[in-house]
């Protein structure tokens, strides 16, 4: 009987545990996807790790550009020699798969879009992109990439958060698919005066993409580390020549100090 | 004394350490400023653009007729491109003994200009048009007897008077003491001169 | 008997010398070399107690000879003109061999001069260095100081990115507020009716040839001064007061060895750090280097926040602070210019802080305070809470130097040692 009741005691023990696991394991999820969504919701926050010596990367972003980019966007202060060397890019295959026809490796990275045309087309030419990463930093590039939307009332059919009114296309939406941007209509008081304000809450897909959303994410990724690159070709040279020269340093500051100890006993 | 701010104490310093310090400190800031110079003497090698710009010339050989001379620039040079005509070819020879150098043993080219016709073939010279004496841009004079009876044809350098043969070898009594360089090239196609770029790859 | 020339250096040498003293023989009976070096370096006496705020002077003469060094060199590269001093900045960064190293020395260098000589200033009203008789070092080092604002604001200019324009666009347009001669004196220091090419190509002759030559000059000058009274030091007192049998200052040492040695510790230092920033941070968040810059100059397109350098962003404070423009502008002015009187503001019968009252030492705190403060501020936007705290700090700003003979003669003194104190180190 005792035993009985032992048992008995011991399995409502475990159903109202597993019970209250399974309601805090939903309440975590539900807190995880309140979280998630937050997170989405927060895209002027959203941040990408860029890796400049991620050598693969870079290339897969150099492939990204000369593919969706080049159409409009040049890097004129970059030769294709250079990127070859700096992405350990043979030239044979610089030249069949990057350059396009007719352009040799020393030269500077041009779009082939006359600059008229473009302005004709699009209302604005399209800018140089050599330092577009530094001028706005790799986080703005992630979030303009992922922040496109279907907006009917835009001549090109779509806008951006990041940049709103933004006169470019959305040329990866072959890759992205197409979403919808809803926003939430939020009244805020200041002063006594009530103001409603379009607040962006989430994005809906209405098409889907060839890329999974993280295929996409990866795909963006590596693009803006390969603008990150072209930004400053030099930067993990510089590094890379910084550590040797700190720690030279180090050593002479070192000596010196130990120097001046020395001519410092005569004082007193 | 013994109030001085400064005492130095002949047994209490360690001299010798001193002076190893000193130097050890100096001897390693030395090496810092050598290395520290680098950079700024680097800066001054030619930049990727002099470089990119310094690269081999394609010259379309087709556009060339024979007893003419083309001038393209490589690496800020004028380059002579001379399509010889057979009796040009036969004037190279004839007058070892009025040159300076006629095996152009003291001058420079590459192993293959090391023939008569200092040349890969005997229908093109290629040279590079700067006079060897002090850097005027020769002219071309190509027909026999052109500036004296015993003239075999070649080049006339107006500064100061240096003349070379159709093979630009200099001759005798020319201010300049070598004949003019031959630069680096080749052939990519029959019809087609890569100036600066040869068996060695890019100049 | 040999003979001394004034060089201090044996008028005749014996004939067997080596040929190293009598080349340098022959130098000093023709040039003071020798002479130099015994008054300057060895026979100069600087206080023993000169602590961590005594650095600044000489790394600051470090910083500039890197300036001119670097700067000398990029001017090799760049190719000013409205239409090419972008590209050739991106040039220099990319094509030029160490390219990238040399131009980030030079911007590096820009920021760390201001750093350095901030913290020198501050050593003054820390010791009352500026007090007699060192009133004209005082005039020569703030003469420094104006000059070098001049020639980093023009240097700013160079690249021709959309901060150089519109910078420059904001700081020009400032002299237009002086009466009468205002509209007419900015078309001149433009010479054109924008900011332009003209505009681009006389800093450049300026911030290349005039000011680095005036610049060298004024140093020269200050150490001159410097020379002639003789260095402070942090307990205020006179060395030179107290001269043992010999003739030298009893809290003297000569400063070569002891201060040429331990200034390059000081200098080791300041390069590490300097490497530090130079090699792997060299924008410093955008602080050294703004990222609009990066973008060409650009007439039609105000950057969103034009703000200037940080080294100029506490009396771009004090300009905002102010709703009228005219009245922004001379308070700036008197901003810079108030640093000029203060030798003659300071009525306290003793030099450095270590002796002064509370009321002098809270001055100078809420000084520092307001300084920095209004440097944070001068990045911010000009709006709301930033207003306020911008026009509280630049009130204290003011009140340092303006009230200054108030509080400097009613504060109570410590009594001043007859020595320096000094801890062996």
């Amino acid at each position: 009987m005792r035993t009985d009741m032992r048992t008995a005691a011991r399995c409502v023990l475990g159903v109202v545990l597993s019970f209250s696991a399974l309601v805090a394991g939903s309440a975590c999820a539900a807190e995880a996807d309140e979280e998630a969504a937050a997170a989405a919701r927060d895209w002027q926050h959203w941040h990408v790790n860029v890796d400049v010596t991620d050598l693969p990367s870079v290339q897969r972003g150099a492939r990204n550009f000369v593919s969706y980019c080049l159409g409009c966007h040049s890097l004129k202060y970059e030769r294709w020699s250079r990127l070859g060397q700096d992405l350990a890019i043979p030239t044979n295959l610089l030249q069949k798969e990057l350059i396009p026809p007719g352009d040799n490796a020393t030269q500077y990275i041009l779009t082939t879009m006359p600059a008229a045309d473009a302005e004709a087309w699009f209302g604005k030419t399209p800018p140089d992109l050599s330092l577009m990463a530094r001028a706005r930093g790799t986080d703005y590039l992630y979030q303009f990439f992922k922040a496109f939307y279907v907006d009917p009332t835009r001549p090109t059919g779509v806008n951006n958060l990041r940049l709103p009114t933004t006169a470019m296309p959305h040329v990866l939406s072959e890759l992205e698919g197409l979403k919808g941007a809803v926003f939430k209509d939020v009244t805020k008081t200041v002063d006594g005066q009530v103001t409603h304000e379009q607040v962006f809450d989430h994005f809906e897909q209405i098409a889907p993409g060839r890329l999974t959303a993280t295929e996409y994410d990866g795909f963006v990724r590596d693009t803006v580390n390969f603008l990150d690159y072209v930004g400053e070709p030099t930067q993990a040279a510089r590094r890379a020549l910084g550590v040797w020269v700190v720690l030279f340093l180090l050593v002479f500051t070192w000596l010196a100090w130990l120097m001046k100890r020395d001519y410092w006993k005569d004082v007193h | 004394m013994a109030d001085h701010a400064v005492v130095v104490d002949d047994e209490a310093v360690d001299l010798s350490r001193r002076r190893f310090l000193t130097r050890a400190t100096i001897a390693t800031g030395a090496v810092g400023a050598a290395f520290a110079a680098v950079p700024f003497i680097e800066s001054w090698q030619p930049s990727e653009r002099a470089r990119a710009q310094g690269e081999p010339v394609q010259v379309d050989l087709t556009k060339v007729e024979p007893g003419q001379m083309v001038t393209p620039v490589w690496r800020k040079q004028p380059i002579y491109v001379v399509r010889r005509t057979p009796d040009m070819v036969a004037r190279i020879a004839g007058h070892d003994a009025d040159l300076k150098d006629p095996q152009s043993k003291d001058s420079t080219q590459p192993p293959y200009a090391l023939n008569p016709q200092r040349s890969r073939t005997p229908e093109f010279l290629v040279l590079v048009g700067i006079c060897t004496h002090l850097g005027c841009l020769p002219k071309q004079r190509f027909s026999a007897a052109e500036l004296y009876p015993s003239w075999p044809g070649g080049f006339f350098c107006p500064c100061h008077g240096s003349r070379f043969d159709l093979a630009g070898r200099v001759f005798d009594g020319s201010p300049a003491s070598i004949n003019l360089r031959v630069p680096p090239y080749s052939y990519p196609k029959p019809t087609t001169l890569l100036v600066g770029a040869d068996e060695k790859g890019s100049a | 008997m040999a003979l001394k020339s004034a060089s201090g250096v044996p008028a005749t040498l014996p004939a067997d010398a080596p040929v190293g003293r009598r080349l340098w023989a022959w130098i000093n009976r023709r040039l003071p070399v020798n002479a130099f070096i015994e008054t300057q370096m060895t026979g100069y006496y600087a206080p023993k107690n000169f602590n961590i705020w005594y650095f600044f002077g000489s790394i600051a003469l470090v910083v500039l000879v890197l300036q001119l060094l670097t700067g000398i060199f990029l001017t090799m590269f760049y190719q000013v003109g409205e239409k090419t001093s972008f590209d050739s900045v991106e040039y220099v960064m990319r094509e030029v061999n160490y390219g990238w190293l040399i131009r980030y020395l030079h911007s590096t260098g820009a920021s760390a001069f201001f750093i350095v000589v901030y913290l020198h200033m501050f050593r003054a009203f820390l010791y009352g260095s500026y007090k007699k008789p060192r009133e004209l070092l005082w005039l020569f080092g703030m003469a420094v100081y104006l000059a070098l604002m001049a020639e980093a604001f023009m240097g700013y200019v160079l690249p021709w990115g959309n901060m150089s324009f519109w910078g420059a666009q904001v700081i020009v347009n400032l002299f237009g507020t002086i009466p009468g001669i205002g509209p007419g004196l900015v078309e001149w220091i433009r010479g054109d009716y924008g900011i332009a090419d003209a505009t681009l190509n006389r800093f450049f002759a300026l911030h290349v040839a005039l000011l680095p030559l005036a610049l060298l000059l004024l140093v020269v000058l200050h150490l001159v001064a410097l020379h002639e009274s003789g260095s402070n030091n942090p307990d205020g007192i006179e060395i030179h007061d107290k001269v043992g049998a010999d003739g030298k200052p009893l809290d003297g040492i000569p400063f070569h060895p002891y201060y040429s040695v331990k200034d390059i510790v000081g200098i080791a230092v300041f390069f590490v750090l300097f490497a530090i920033v130079v090699f792997f941070v060299p924008t410093l968040g955008g602080l050294f280097l703004e990222a609009p810059n990066f973008e060409p100059a650009n007439p039609l397109s105000t950057p969103e926040h034009i703000a200037p350098v940080w080294y100029f962003t506490p009396f771009y404070a004090i300009l905002r602070a102010v709703p009228d423009q005219r009245m922004g502008a001379l308070l700036m002015l008197l901003a810079v210019v108030s640093f000029l009187f203060v030798p003659w503001l300071d009525r306290s019968p003793v030099r450095s802080m270590r002796y002064r009252g509370w009321m002098s030492r809270t001055a100078l705190a809420l000084f520092a305070l307001s300084f920095v403060m209004l440097g944070y501020l001068g990045l911010q936007p000009a709006e709301g809470l930033y207003v306020v705290l911008a026009r509280v700090f630049a009130v204290i700003y003011f009140a340092f130097f303006w009230l200054m003979p108030i509080y400097t003669k009613l504060d109570p003194v410590k009594p001043v040692p007859e020595r320096v104190v000094y801890h062996a180190h």
